[in-house]
């Protein structure tokens, strides 16, 4: 498994664009509507990268994360066979995608997520693998900081 | 049912009276009605049990047994007077064989614990079904990695039914006991328990029911039903958390040793060697949960003031009816239709995963459950990995079905 081959998240927006974004729909079903269009316009992850060691467990749904990028500019792909929690990812995606590892591991996600009414989604009872994802990703960045 | 008697249930029943006794269900969700369909996973309370529960903490409440003071003797005559009110629920013989644990799960593990470890052995073979909750899988999973003994499986039909030769197939020789669900927590399939014990008994071997399901869905007698350990908790039996029942036939109990050591279990104890009490406190080591005890007699109280028959017939017409409109929402697939099943229904819709369609029927306030289930064994045979459920109560209505359709579709345009 050669991950430089891996196509990365890209987000097309920041984490203030989607804030905002999120801030004009008033409606819970359009804010799900956006967010899971969100996740539709991900790349997608082969399935010679979901295995076992970037499978997060999760009670009810499935995650594969696989880390890339750099120290500098951190990146990931992911996968979810939740179209909800897919979304998430895209939304993780703008909030850590770029940033320094330094900076990811600092980043407080609940707050964040929490701006955009998607707090829900970070209480650690919905053990919907989302929790555990955000974890991983912390630690990779802890790990890639300190290489 | 007989038609008579069937419209005769429908007069003593108005589901409107009964949900006024359930608080819980007038609250908003979301600002929407809550529409409460998880009542497999746990059951509301009604007032009655509410208002008992916060008298027995406020005004007689003090530790069980021994206490030479009126508020001892006044908590330990409500707490045992509702271990008669188990007893007489489920037509057993004597309150001694009334255990009292702290759910269905620690009735089970304690059989497999006491009965698995005195007298099962290696090579010896333990029955389940592959529709077993967790609950009655992993107890026996612990006692064959302690014992070496074997667990066979009894599979279910591709409509969640469960054929009476596949049990004939599977019990033998070297059975020493079958260990099943009354009713499935996913399925709704009713096991058919009297044929299992008749099947059980002639080699010899024991039949444990685990009626966490059953129990609130039909009377239960366990006489009748001639099995030898009854399974249940209350929580979901319009009860409160953390109370369960362990029922055993006397004769078996009395061979049994203690699960846990502890205050209340013993007779004498001494560096010499323990003796221990006799039934059913030998199984019922520390200060046990004395009020939701207390609890649990008043949801059986409470069950007992409804007309049973009346009850079973509403379950009956909300399973027939959600079998009828679920198959409206495009994409969905039943799972579980077994004859006679009760009400609890399994589905998933094609394209959409039960975690997020769960998650966005909760935005319109209907509570579903989705996942496996504790129930892996028969996902696996499902071909499943998860499943969405809903499941109905004494208080659910026709008006709930129709607004689970309605959120259903709803959230396939969204998520599919």
């Amino acid at each position: 498994m050669n991950a430089a081959a891996l196509e990365m998240i890209s987000p097309s927006l920041s984490f203030d664009e989607l804030t905002e974004n999120f801030g004009l729909l008033d409606e819970w079903d359009d804010r799900y509507a956006y967010l899971i269009d969100l996740g539709r316009k991900l790349p997608e992850l082969p399935d010679v990268y979901k295995t076992e060691a970037t499978k997060i467990r999760g009670c009810m749904s499935q995650v594969w994360l696989v880390p890339g990028g750099t120290a500098t500019d951190f990146r990931f792909a992911a996968d979810s066979d939740s179209t909800i929690v897919k979304g998430l990812i895209a939304v993780l995606a703008s909030l850590f995608s770029g940033r320094t590892a330094v900076d990811v591991a600092d980043i407080d996600a609940e707050a964040a997520f929490r701006a955009l009414g998607l707090e829900q989604h970070l209480s650690p009872n919905r053990r919907n693998g989302f929790v555990a994802m955000v974890a991983r990703i912390k630690d990779d960045a802890r790990a890639m900081a300190k290489s | 049912m007989n038609v008579a008697a069937l419209s005769q249930a429908k007069l003593n029943f108005d589901v409107e009276r009964i949900r006024a006794d359930f608080p819980i269900l007038s609250r908003k969700v979301h600002n929407k009605p809550l529409v409460y369909l998880d009542s497999a996973a746990s059951a509301q309370k009604p007032r009655q049990v509410i208002e008992t529960i916060t008298r027995a903490y406020s005004e007689d409440y003090a530790n069980v047994h021994r206490g030479a003071y009126y508020l001892s003797e006044k908590s330990t005559s409500d707490y045992e007077a509702a271990r008669e009110k188990v007893r007489a629920f489920i037509n057993a013989k004597s309150i001694t064989e009334i255990v009292y644990t702290k759910g269905a799960t620690e009735a089970i593990n304690l059989v497999a614990a006491s009965y698995g470890r005195a007298f099962i052995k290696e090579g010896d073979e333990i029955v389940l079904t592959t529709l077993e909750h967790h609950s009655n899988f992993v107890p026996w999973d612990l006692l064959r990695k302690a014992t070496g003994c074997v667990l066979r499986e009894v599979t279910v039909q591709l409509d969640g039914s469960v054929r009476i030769e596949d049990f004939a197939k599977v019990i033998g020789p070297r059975t020493k006991l079958v260990a099943v669900a009354h009713v499935s927590n996913v399925l709704g399939t009713v096991l058919p328990i009297k044929e299992i014990a008749k099947l059980a008994h002639a080699v010899g071997a024991k039949l444990l029911v685990d009626g966490c399901q059953g129990i609130v869905h039909a009377e239960v007698d366990v006489q009748a039903l001639d099995c030898d350990f009854y399974v249940f908790s209350g929580h979901k039996l319009y009860g409160p958390t953390g109370i369960g029942v362990l029922w055993g036939r006397e004769a078996i109990l009395d061979t049994m040793p203690p699960y846990q050591g502890g205050g209340d279990m013993i007779e004498t104890v001494a560096f010499a060697g323990c003796t221990w009490a006799g039934l059913p406190a030998k199984f019922e080591a520390g200060t046990p949960p004395i009020v939701e005890a207390i609890g649990l007699g008043a949801a059986i109280d409470y069950i007992n003031t409804q007309d049973r028959v009346a009850v079973a017939a509403h379950e009956h017409a909300l399973i027939a009816y959600a079998l009828e409109r679920l198959p409206e929402v495009p994409g969905l697939r039943l799972i579980g239709t077994a004859p006679g099943k009760a009400s609890v229904q399994s589905f998933v819709v094609e394209g959409a995963h039960p975690h997020d369609l769960a998650t966005v029927l909760d935005r319109s306030g209907v509570c579903v459950r989705a996942g496996h289930h504790c129930a892996q064994p028969l996902m696996e045979a499902l071909g499943v990995s998860a499943t969405a459920r809903a499941s109905f109560a004494m208080y659910s209505t026709q008006a709930e079905i129709d607004a689970l359709v309605a959120a259903l579709i709803k959230a396939r345009e969204l998520l599919v």
